[in-house]
């Protein structure tokens, strides 16, 4: 157990953060606080994506360097899921202004109060 | 003309930018140039599944070569799917243009959830469908959120919250299956996965990720929780677009995820990863639509209809035969036609005499029997009335479980008639069998509902009676289609 500890521990702390992350996205009242927790459960999936790609003395890909090569498929992977997560917490944002116009409060039970009044 | 998959995602995108420049020059501008856009998606699309269907079209982007590079595939079902896209945008338009939003910036949008449906439909890259995944999800996004008030930026925020959780599961399975075979094409998948062995942990896993990831794309029971909020909550053109494809699409790339990466070798030696896919169509064919009966708003209850009519759609790629597959194409198409048209009809009903509420539907014939007709024959199609698409849709899907002689799902597939016949009779009985109560009729004389009746455009009218028409004539094209699709099936499964 200690051994898969000591020799996994990054794989191990990013599917932590997935898990603070989701309870985040769950359990907080907070739409902000919610949109934070998205954005670390997917951190945690970018960084088990690199993590995954590490190598031993590894060096990059390039004729010039020693192998053994690292791939780096998963890092430009990355780095498109990077680009998505920015546009979408832009996109949860604006809409978290929006009802912020609407509704004067980020809390959700209280927005729900004033949505049933309407 | 090789290099037309590429083009048919290039195209809507193109349009997508025209239309937000147009806006800068004079504001209004977007529906002309989203109505062009999509008229050449649909040439487009239609050139290519004429050739999709004699032999498979792939193209390679960028001229890495596959498994390398990003390839797109097209063969029969991807070609019905993004001919599919092409033809649901552009007839939403033709309504749009009197009733939904007006802005350049909705337009541009609209055609990048074009561009992201039909990328989806056509990749070959399981990487790249994620990628088209999320723009599409974006784009629908905005979309939910064109609407006025609070209540379409919370629903779009919950679909936001619960889409991107959806999504990151699939890229999170995408990551275990390339970490077992450290490749992202689809073809290159199924053959390395096979020889990984189908019943290691991390392919298992990459299955359970992927599937749960596009469970709740195509809001399947407990992971719907987005979707009446989403289509309740969004205008009227916009629930309609979305209804028919955004789901559709997602039921597609289940469809490709599980035969084309994963193959039904790896179905049979996994019996758990079957038993998933028929737990999330029964559970979803029930309690959608026992939720469906408890609605009282009109557009809540078609969308929990959607719920229960994607889990039939589930319950075939579980049966995983030949005949369930060219069900779950004929119903995927037919659900598409028959839902949009749906929401199209209730659109158009609620803009003519303000009736939002099953209760607002009583004596509809004698106030409004156009749209009440409509709305009869494409409930009666969905219910699965002979000749109409959904008939045949479910009898394939029917017929292919029970060859499989999987007799509980046979059973609730012939159950869910019934249960479709539940929600659907509500509104049949109120619309066409009774009078008109004063709690209705004073909605008719209501200030907003006498205003609205001038927001009825020949537009509007005419696409809700080419999708009722459309839902009988591709009833008795779907046989002809069924076989067409045979050999794109059995290559599917071979």
């Amino acid at each position: 157990m200690i051994d898969l500890l000591a020799t996994r521990g990054y794989f191990l702390v990013a599917f932590l953060l997935m898990g603070v992350g989701t309870y985040m996205l769950i359990g907080s009242p907070n739409l902000i606080k919610k949109v934070i927790g998205m954005n670390v459960f997917q951190t945690g999936i970018f960084l088990f994506f690199i993590t995954s790609a590490f190598v031993e003395g590894g060096s990059p890909p390039l004729l010039s360097a020693p192998p053994p090569y690292v791939s780096p498929l998963p890092h430009v992977l990355i780095l498109t899921a990077i680009v998505v997560g920015v546009s979408l917490t832009a996109v949860a944002l604006g809409l978290i202004v929006r009802i912020y116009d609407e509704y004067g409060s980020l809390r959700e039970s209280e927005i729900r109060e004033v949505a049933a009044d309407e | 003309m090789s290099s037309l998959p590429a083009l048919l995602v290039a195209a809507p995108l193109l349009g997508s930018v025209l239309a937000l420049l147009a806006g800068l020059i004079r504001s209004n501008t977007g529906w002309p140039v989203a109505l062009v856009t999509a008229a050449v998606q649909v040439v487009g699309a239609g050139v290519l599944a004429m050739r999709a269907f004699d032999s498979t079209v792939s193209y390679v982007v960028g001229g890495f070569t596959a498994p390398f590079g990003i390839e797109l595939v097209v063969d029969g079902l991807s070609a019905t799917i993004a001919l599919l896209v092409a033809v649901v945008s552009l007839a939403v338009l033709a309504y749009s243009r009197a009733a939904g939003p007006r802005t350049n910036a909705f337009y541009a949008v609209y055609l990048l959830l074009v561009a992201g449906l039909t990328g989806m439909s056509i990749t070959g890259d399981v990487f790249n469908m994620y990628v088209f995944l999320e723009i599409t999800g974006l784009a629908a996004y905005a979309l939910v959120a064109s609407g006025e008030g609070g209540r379409s930026a919370r629903a779009a925020l919950k679909y936001l919250i619960v889409g991107t959780i959806g999504a990151s599961l699939f890229l999170l399975g995408i990551g275990y299956a390339f970490i077992a075979t450290g490749t992202l094409n689809m073809a290159d998948l199924s053959t390395q996965l096979a020889a990984v062995g189908h019943t290691e942990p991390l392919v298992q896993a990459a299955f359970a990720l992927l599937v749960v990831g596009l469970f709740v794309k195509v809001a399947v029971f407990p992971l719907h929780a987005w979707q009446p909020d989403a289509y309740a909550g969004s205008p009227d053109s916009v629930s309609a677009l979305i209804s028919a494809l955004v789901s559709t699409v997602a039921a597609y790339a289940l469809i490709r995820i599980v035969f084309t990466v994963f193959t039904v070798e790896f179905l049979q030696a996994n019996p758990a990863a079957r038993s998933l896919l028929v737990a999330g169509a029964v559970v979803s064919i029930v309690f959608g639509s026992v939720l469906a009966v408890s609605q009282t708003e009109i557009k809540r209850m078609l969308a929990y209809s959607s719920v229960s009519q994607f889990g039939l759609v589930v319950g075939a790629i579980a049966v995983a035969n030949e005949t369930a597959l060219i069900g779950a194409t004929i119903h995927l198409v037919g659900h598409a036609v028959m839902k949009g048209g749906l929401f199209l009809t209730a659109g158009l009903i609620a803009t003519a005499t303000g009736a939002r509420t099953v209760d607002d539907y009583e004596g509809l014939i004698q106030r409004h029997p156009l749209g009440a007709g409509v709305f009869g024959l494409l409930a009666l199609s969905m219910v699965g009335v002979p000749p109409a698409v959904g008939f045949v849709g479910k009898w394939y899907i029917a017929l292919g479980a029970v060859e499989a002689s999987s007799w509980p799902l046979a059973v609730v597939i012939l159950l869910s008639t019934l249960l479709t016949l539940a929600y659907f009779a509500r509104i049949l009985e109120r619309m066409f069998f009774r009078d008109a109560s004063p709690h209705s009729s004073a909605i008719r004389t209501a200030p907003d509902g006498g205003v609205a009746v001038d927001g009825v455009s020949i537009g509007m009218i005419g696409v809700v009676v080419a999708a009722a028409l459309a839902a009988v004539v591709l009833g008795t094209l779907a046989f002809e289609y069924g076989q067409l699709l045979e050999p794109t099936v059995q290559a599917l499964l071979s």
